[in-house]
């Protein structure tokens, strides 16, 4: 097994993990650790592929990039659910569809 | 040998942090996969990378979360999940499937690219739009950050008047 199937697994595991998680769990703070796991997937695919291409410069910019952005995504889930937790009292998504009414 | 130690380790991580009932267990299991993944990415070649996923992935984001959960506490809801979980491994095995059609059949394509440059003369030259929007995306969040904040300093200040007008009144009384 050479070096990119490896790789290619490693970010299809990773993946897999993180797309079950979001789908399945209730917790707000457990949601932005799950979409932590995605982002940890992707930055291995873009270095993976620059590796590949012999283009490292390009994919270490590009992943620079994701995890500024990924950086700021945690920032203001974790904010928002801290908000949700002092407003509402709870952490579960199903108790915002009250939001609804 | 390496590579294929830290890929499980790391994917063994992330079911950890998912896994895991307590939220603080289930941030520590983050950072590991943050650790790990930091350590593959070195191995692949990408030091720069590396460090940064490391001291913000493994460093910065773990300290966000547990001051996180130490504010909101925890909270324990895998009872059950909204989502069907036999539909849930159903979507996840589909797009991982196909996924896979469609990135392994290309996964050693070579692709003609026009030179080889260092990591700052692409990142600071060749990618300055992105820095700039880097900066911008960073004080986006500060900014969104400090509005979610000043609305709860506002709901205190709204608490603490109630409170201050009960005391009055029973004063009064």
């Amino acid at each position: 097994m050479n070096l990119l199937s490896v790789v290619i697994i490693g970010v299809l595991g990773l993946l897999g993990v993180g797309l079950y998680a979001l789908l399945i769990t209730r917790n707000l703070i457990k949601i932005v650790v799950a979409l932590q796991i995605l982002v940890k997937a992707i930055l291995l695919a873009i270095i993976m592929a620059g590796k590949v291409q012999g283009n490292m410069a390009l994919a270490q910019s590009m992943a620079l990039t994701v995890i500024v952005a990924d950086t700021i995504v945690a920032v203001l889930g974790l904010a928002l659910a801290v908000q949700i937790r002092r407003q509402l009292g709870t952490l579960d998504v199903q108790a915002l569809s009250t939001l609804r009414r | 040998m390496w590579h294929i130690l830290i890929i499980a380790g790391a994917i063994g991580c992330a079911i950890g942090a998912i896994v895991a009932r307590r939220l603080l267990v289930s941030a520590l299991w983050l950072a590991g996969t943050s650790a790990l993944v930091a350590l593959e990415i070195y191995l692949l070649g990408a030091p720069e990378i590396a460090v940064i996923e490391l001291s913000v992935g493994a460093g910065l984001v773990t300290v966000l979360f547990v001051f996180a959960i130490s504010i909101a506490g925890e909270e324990d809801l895998n009872t059950h999940s909204i989502f069907p979980l036999p539909a849930a491994w159903g979507l996840v095995a589909l797009s991982l499937v196909l996924l896979a059609i469609l990135v392994l059949p290309r996964a050693g394509l070579q692709v003609p690219i026009p030179g080889i440059e260092q990591f700052s003369t692409m990142l600071w030259d060749k990618r300055g739009l992105d820095v700039l929007l880097q900066i911008i995306i960073i004080f986006t969040g500060v900014l969104g950050v400090l509005g979610i904040l000043a609305e709860s300093r506002r709901t205190a200040h709204v608490e603490s008047a109630k409170k201050l007008q009960e005391v009055r009144e029973e004063v009064q009384v």
